[in-house]
């Protein structure tokens, strides 16, 4: 610990205050963002289904639930393992602070994660888990009952309170994902002692990157399916969820432009040594690897496979190719935002620098293992829920 | 006068004096905790009891133009409150200011000894004005650190101290993320967040906080708002006094006198 802070000791440009050498919140932070945001952009993506009747997309519904299902649940790790004194954790649950952003969390999380979630799950697989636990023997049976809650009336009636239910829930469920992830900007927007996160803009910023790297990774995680399952890829589905991928790009990076321009037509008392962030510490997080391969060329390439009239093959590789680099880039803003508003001096004199742990809770590898878990969750979820809705009184098995 | 009066007066001068030396000695106990002392000739009667919070709003004034940059305030505070050593952790510390003709301004923390070459001697013609600036902990009176703290561990109290309770803290290091200042850390001994006290622990038995005490030049003024014997209200009525980044409506605690402009 101590040799390291020697180490960045040596890299300080400029001055700063003495205290300010240690980065406090570390790569832990970059990811917690990065894993809410996937949960409420994919969340949003399976709202467009259910409220906005976009029928297109059916076939990413479930799977879309269950990706947020599967990142919410990781979601507060991260924030867990980087606490000082984790053990203390539930001081923030009995004795939160109400003037305190971070003490919401665990409500805006608890809420979320049971008041719209896990709710909408049931209703959305009541009828599927009766019908397999019909189908079924041993632990299997006795998983999808018990995850049934036992219930067992698959009439008409009770199929159309599923659905109602449902409606209600995402009605309720936009605003809550909203809240979930604008909540997680506010917590850096909120900070005034730091211009570079000091901004109106940040919780609807976050919001947006949000939505663009939720759909993203759903279609990401619904090519992938088909390819393991050797089933085609509805072309159609894919073809509108890329179009509104497309547009939240676009929206997406509108607002950081704005953001941008406008820090730097305001041209405030900190302008000088955010200029020198971005130019001396961002530059490849943020000109290259955020904006031009995170979001230019995919742009890019989402115009050429829609307007170039390709065949299908070929749309699909550069659908493929457009969603990782956006993922990449979204880590990337996350990373610009969290580390980079360490990275220079609340005296506006100097820049500090950030050196990456392989090893340690907070290094390289424990952010991998928490980005890597909520793919485990997921795999298991699939193969308990089934991402097709049951065909009824379908005689063959329970596609997994 | 002749000589016999002279001596004589001198007999009782010198006497007085002592007296008057004595009286404010105890005006000066007084000030840091007035509560102690009773009626005026009692005998002060410490004890728990006879503190009141209420009766306090404690702040602490500096006078640039005394800080000669000696760092013992800083030694004495590590000292005082067992600060981890390493240059990395100050509850205070000691700024240097050049401000060269050509505009550039160098800033250094004096009490961090780097291991990076020192700038080159100053060439005097070069330099316009220097001076030292000492920095610690504002204790707010809108303190964003205690508004963001997510368990309630960091807290104002009554007098007008900003605390932390590290049996409470969580280490999540929002605060040091609020704190405009630079005032906090993380003690990595107990993976919590520490800063200046004001030497609360000194204050309420009627102490003066440690760098205040061995301050050789008496640039740190602590004292009572609530006072009107206090010398920080005599410091806040004989100097103009700004504090730092006032935009950011912190409303600091700590009054500087014949701040610069330069200084953030």
């Amino acid at each position: 610990m101590s040799e390291v802070l020697h180490e960045l000791l040596e890299q300080i440009t400029g001055f700063i205050y003495p205290n300010e050498v240690e980065i406090h919140w570390s790569l832990l932070i970059v990811v917690y963002p990065y894993i809410t945001g996937l949960v409420a952009g994919a969340f949003i993506l399976a709202s467009l289904v259910k409220v906005f009747n976009v029928k297109d997309l059916q076939p990413t519904y479930r799977l879309a639930l269950l990706t947020a299902l599967a990142f919410l649940l990781v979601a507060p790790l991260p924030l867990l393992l980087h606490l000082g004194r984790p053990e203390l954790f539930y001081e923030i649950l009995l004795t939160p602070n109400v003037t305190s952003a971070m003490a919401m969390f665990g409500f805006v999380y608890a809420w979320y994660l049971m008041g719209v979630l896990l709710l909408e799950v049931w209703f959305e697989y009541r009828r599927d888990l009766i019908v397999m636990a019909g189908r079924e023997r041993g632990l299997m049976r006795w998983i999808h009952r018990a995850l049934s809650l036992f219930s067992t009336d698959t009439s008409e009636a009770a199929l159309a309170f599923d659905r109602k239910a449902i409606r209600a829930i995402t009605i309720i469920g936009i605003p809550s994902a909203f809240l979930l992830h604008g909540y997680v900007g506010f917590i850096f927007g909120s900070v005034k002692a730091n211009p570079w996160w000091s901004s109106v803009l940040m919780p609807i910023v976050f919001l947006m990157s949000a939505i663009v790297s939720g759909i993203a990774l759903v279609i990401f995680l619904y090519m992938m399916l088909a390819a393991i399952r050797k089933e085609p890829v509805d072309m159609r589905c894919l073809d509108t969820i890329t179009s509104y991928l497309f547009y939240a790009v676009i929206v997406d990076f509108s607002l950081e432009a704005l953001d941008f321009i406008h820090r730097l037509y305001e041209s405030e008392e900190s302008v000088k040594i955010l200029g020198k962030l971005i130019t001396h510490k961002l530059f490849m997080s943020l000109f290259v690897l955020q904006i031009l391969i995170g979001m230019f060329i995919p742009l890019g390439i989402l115009v050429v496979a829609k307007w170039r009239r390709l065949n299908e093959d070929g749309r699909k590789l550069l659908y493929f190719t457009a969603v990782i680099l956006i993922q990449l880039g979204i880590f990337s803003t996350r990373w610009n935002v969290v580390i980079g508003g360490q990275l220079f001096s609340k005296s506006f004199r100097g820049l500090m620098a950030y050196k990456l742990e392989v090893m340690g809770i907070e290094g390289f590898l424990s952010a991998m293992a928490l980005l890597a878990l909520p793919f485990v969750i997921l795999a298991v979820l699939i193969r308990v829920l089934p991402t097709k809705r049951l065909a009824d009184e379908a005689s063959g098995a329970a596609p997994s | 006068m002749n000589k016999r009066d002279f001596l004589k007066g001198l007999i009782l001068f010198f006497p007085a004096g002592g007296m008057l030396g004595a009286l404010a000695g105890m005006l000066e106990a007084k000030e840091a905790a007035p509560a102690q002392t009773g009626t005026a000739g009692a005998a002060p009667k410490p004890g728990p009891k006879a503190y009141d919070p209420k009766s306090h709003y404690y702040g602490m004034g500096i006078e640039i133009d005394k800080c000669i940059g000696c760092n013992r305030c800083v030694e004495a505070c590590k000292a005082e409150n067992d600060v981890l050593q390493e240059p990395f952790f100050f509850r205070t510390w000691i700024e240097r200011y050049v401000i060269k003709k050509d505009g550039n301004v160098v800033v250094e923390s004096i009490s961090v000894k780097s291991k990076a070459p020192k700038e080159a001697s100053q060439d005097d013609a070069d330099v316009l004005r220097t001076f030292f600036v000492p920095k610690l902990c504002n204790h707010c009176v809108h303190p964003p650190c205690v508004q963001v703290c997510p368990v309630g561990a960091t807290f104002s109290t009554e007098d007008g101290v900003v605390l932390i309770d590290s049996k409470r803290c969580i280490g999540c290091r929002y605060c040091i993320q609020a704190c405009p200042y630079g005032a906090r850390y993380l003690d990595p001994r107990t993976k919590t967040a520490d800063k200046c006290s004001f030497c609360y622990h000194r204050v309420r038995q009627g102490l003066l906080p440690a760098c205040v005490e061995v301050c050789p030049t008496q640039a740190r003024i602590f004292g009572d708002l609530k006072s009107k014997a206090s010398r920080l209200v005599r410091f806040a009525r004989l100097n103009k006094i700004h504090v730092l980044k006032p935009s950011l409506n912190t409303e600091p605690k700590v009054y500087y006198a014949q701040l610069d402009g330069e200084v953030r």
